[in-house]
């Protein structure tokens, strides 16, 4: 293996994790469940892409983001908006007042398609507005808060807060996004069909290639030496600041590449489930996803996503049988994994592998300074080991 | 404009304006805990809300016993004790068995108090139903009072208020003229050198915890007097309240008091002439607005950092 695939990957370990993860996704679970189980797991893989992004911005970059619906519905919404002008063509949609607009605007006394719905007649357009516009709207919060030092906890609020704003309005503004219900009925691809069971299979290879794709690229960025910047950034802020780094364009583009990668999702979700609605975007959503990355080991990529899988088939098997207990577990989860298991599943898989002694190495979750001792990058390790500031934190408590 | 000539806007203006009181004192209720909370720990404590519903459901539940045994009239002082008293003790058994653990890890706070919040939203809705309750209100209460035939006040809505006011000083008192409010602000100011000159900072923290809750029951049973009660309504206040705290400055008594009145009542008057998303959409979108030219908020008290 040379050394820039070597780095992709991460080693031989991240190998074999990324292998078995392939197999399970690709070969095991199309294999083993039935069509209608498998476009369930399919959206569940869509969270996944949030909980990854999670991992980059909350588990190595220490900025927890409570908003990250936002960017999901965003990118939902894009994919939505472009289905439902497919679905609403003229001779479909005649017997309305006014023909060719979604069923929706009809209802609300809407006579022409208002501007910002334009874009979305083109396929090509609406995929790049999936790409562009969350990491742009990322870009605006980011720059606002960043440049002024805001993070920890107000950060985590305003964007909790945008996030409400985001859901209020499309609920409240119900000609334009079809309100509490969102966008349904949502049935075709330039011309192809998206429910029936092929359509659903390549869709669900789809989605699973393009997540493969989402921890790629984070793995890259996570073992570049922005990584471990970003690392670094997580543990002590002040000695990067200080040793001359602009930690705010650092924390830009690591929430706009999250933004972007959570709107993937987003988008892979309305392909999925033929529906999109403000329930996705909002505090509950965006905080729950915050859970299935806390819940997988907040700083591993893997381990998000087998995060997001085991509390969703959790979620789905307890609101089956159990609905009353359903939010008890939930809500057992969040305070159990903060207090007692803060590396989730991948600490403890760690923990156990190490003592089974399949893998030699610790816990993904170490600290900057462990991680770049273990490099060889000496300009990094020159910041953090030689520049011994006073600890600023002590100074302000 | 919009159609309304100059004295039906005054009389609107008095009316949502006093509708816009009612939450404030609510909002203004469940942000002075939150404040003391934050400023002490700098924890946002996700679960406050359900502190607040457990308020309304006490009250909810002795207006009930009052109504069997026919002390309406005067329950309701024994609801807000009670209330508090309920509040109080569950923050500080919260704090005991989870809060402490967490103290140097703010935002795993702010998740493990969500987790908590669901739980107790659970437990409501077990205990109680799902179904919205409200409180058997006292004569006196009901009814309104009518300075000009226009003007419609609500008597809940003053007796709400006067509560706020009393709860507000009563804080300012603990806060600032008295020896527990002391040891709170020298731990707020430097917890090490507050520690080193023998003040108890994790009994503090305790303290400040529980009555932070405390106060949020008291906004509960204020709560009831003005809307129903359900196991979710501490969720409808919460990002309200959270955006009060810090609009106005954490740590900042003045700055609670001003932002939750400037929130409250541009929402008020705002969803009158809008619709009522939108008035709140816009409400927000000004103060994250804000936010960003200005995070410290809008009182922060000035701290070399």
């Amino acid at each position: 293996m040379n050394a820039s695939l070597s780095k992709l990957v991460g080693g031989k370990d991240g190998l074999v994790g990324l292998a078995v993860l392939a197999a399970i996704i690709f070969i095991v679970l199309p294999l083993g469940v039935d069509i209608f189980r498998l476009n369930l797991v399919g959206k569940y893989l869509t969270y996944a892409f949030v909980a990854v992004s999670l991992v980059l911005l909350w588990g190595n970059g220490g900025i927890l983001s409570l908003g990250q619906g936002i960017f999901f519905g965003l990118g939902g919404y894009g994919m939505a908006m472009f289905m439902k002008l497919e679905a609403s063509d003229p001779i479909t949609t005649k017997i309305q007042t006014t023909p060719g607009i979604p069923d929706f605007m009809d209802w609300n006394q809407i006579t022409s398609l208002p501007w910002f719905w334009e874009p979305f007649k083109s396929l090509p357009l609406t995929i790049l507005i999936i790409l562009t516009i969350p990491a742009l709207f990322a870009y605006l919060i980011g720059f606002a808060m960043f440049k002024r030092r805001v993070g920890g906890v107000y950060f985590a609020i305003i964007t909790q807060a945008i996030a409400l704003i985001l859901s209020i309005l499309i609920v409240g503004q119900q000609g334009f996004t079809g309100g509490v219900n969102g966008i349904t009925d949502l049935k075709t691809v330039w011309g192809w069909d998206t429910r029936n069971d092929s359509a659903k299979y390549i869709l669900y290879y789809l989605n699973g290639f393009l997540l493969f794709g989402a921890i790629l690229l984070s793995k890259y960025v996570l073992n570049s030496k922005f990584g471990m910047l970003l690392l670094a950034m997580r543990d002590k802020e002040e000695r990067v600041r200080f040793s001359g780094y602009d930690v705010s364009n650092f924390k830009i583009f690591i929430f706009c590449l999250a933004a972007m990668i959570s709107a993937v999702g987003g988008a892979m979700f309305t392909l999925q489930v033929g529906f999109m609605s403000p329930s996705f975007v909002g505090i509950v959503p965006s905080i729950e996803m915050v859970i299935f990355c806390a819940v997988g080991g907040r700083a591993s990529l893997i381990g998000a996503v087998y995060g997001t899988l085991f509390v969703n088939f959790g979620k789905t098997f307890f609101s089956e049988s159990y609905p009353e207990l359903w939010l008890f577990i939930m809500g057992g989860l969040f305070i159990a994994v903060v207090m007692f298991f803060p590396d989730g599943l991948a600490g403890v898989w760690a923990k156990y592998s190490h003592k089974l002694n399949f893998f030699k190495k610790k816990s993904s979750l170490t600290t900057a300074t462990a991680v770049i001792d273990s490099t060889k990058n000496e300009t990094v390790k020159k910041t953090v080991n030689e520049i011994d500031v006073t600890n600023i934190e002590g100074v302000k408590a | 404009m919009f159609g309304y000539s100059m004295a039906d806007i005054g009389n609107i203006m008095v009316m949502q304006g006093f509708s816009g009181l009612s939450m404030f004192t609510v909002l203004l209720l469940m942000a002075l805990g939150l404040a003391i909370i934050f400023g002490q720990m700098g924890v946002i404590n996700m679960a406050h809300g359900e502190f607040m519903t457990i308020g309304a459901y006490t009250t909810v539940m002795l207006s009930k016993v009052a109504t069997t045994y026919g002390f309406v009239n005067y329950y309701f002082v024994f609801a807000i004790i009670l209330a508090f008293i309920l509040a109080f003790a569950l923050g500080y058994f919260i704090e005991f068995i989870m809060i402490r653990h967490l103290y140097k890890r703010p935002l795993d706070t702010l998740l493990a108090t969500w987790g908590l919040s669901l739980v107790m939203q659970q437990s409501f809705r077990s205990t109680f139903g799902a179904k919205e309750v409200s409180a058997e209100l006292p004569e006196w209460m009901l009814g309104s009072f009518k300075p000009t035939p226009d003007i419609d006040i609500p008597i809940n809505g003053v007796f709400v208020m006067v509560l706020a006011l009393f709860v507000t000083a009563g804080v300012y008192m603990f806060m600032y003229r008295s020896r527990w409010g002391l040891r709170v602000r020298a731990t707020v100011q430097n917890r090490v050198m507050a520690g080193a000159v023998g003040i108890n900072t994790q009994k503090v923290d305790r303290v400040t915890f529980a009555l932070g809750c405390g106060i949020a029951g008291i906004a509960g049973a204020a709560f009831t007097t003005i809307a129903s009660t359900g196991p979710t309504t501490g969720t409808l206040y919460i990002v309200d309240s959270f955006m009060v705290v810090v609009f106005g400055g954490a740590a900042s008594l003045m700055g609670t008091i001003a932002s939750a009145f400037g929130i409250a009542q541009a929402q008020s008057i705002l969803q009158f002439f809008m619709t009522s998303s939108m008035g709140k959409v816009s409400t927000l979108l000004v103060i994250v607005g804000i936010l960003m030219m200005k995070p410290e908020g809008l009182f922060a008290s000035k701290l070399r950092k």
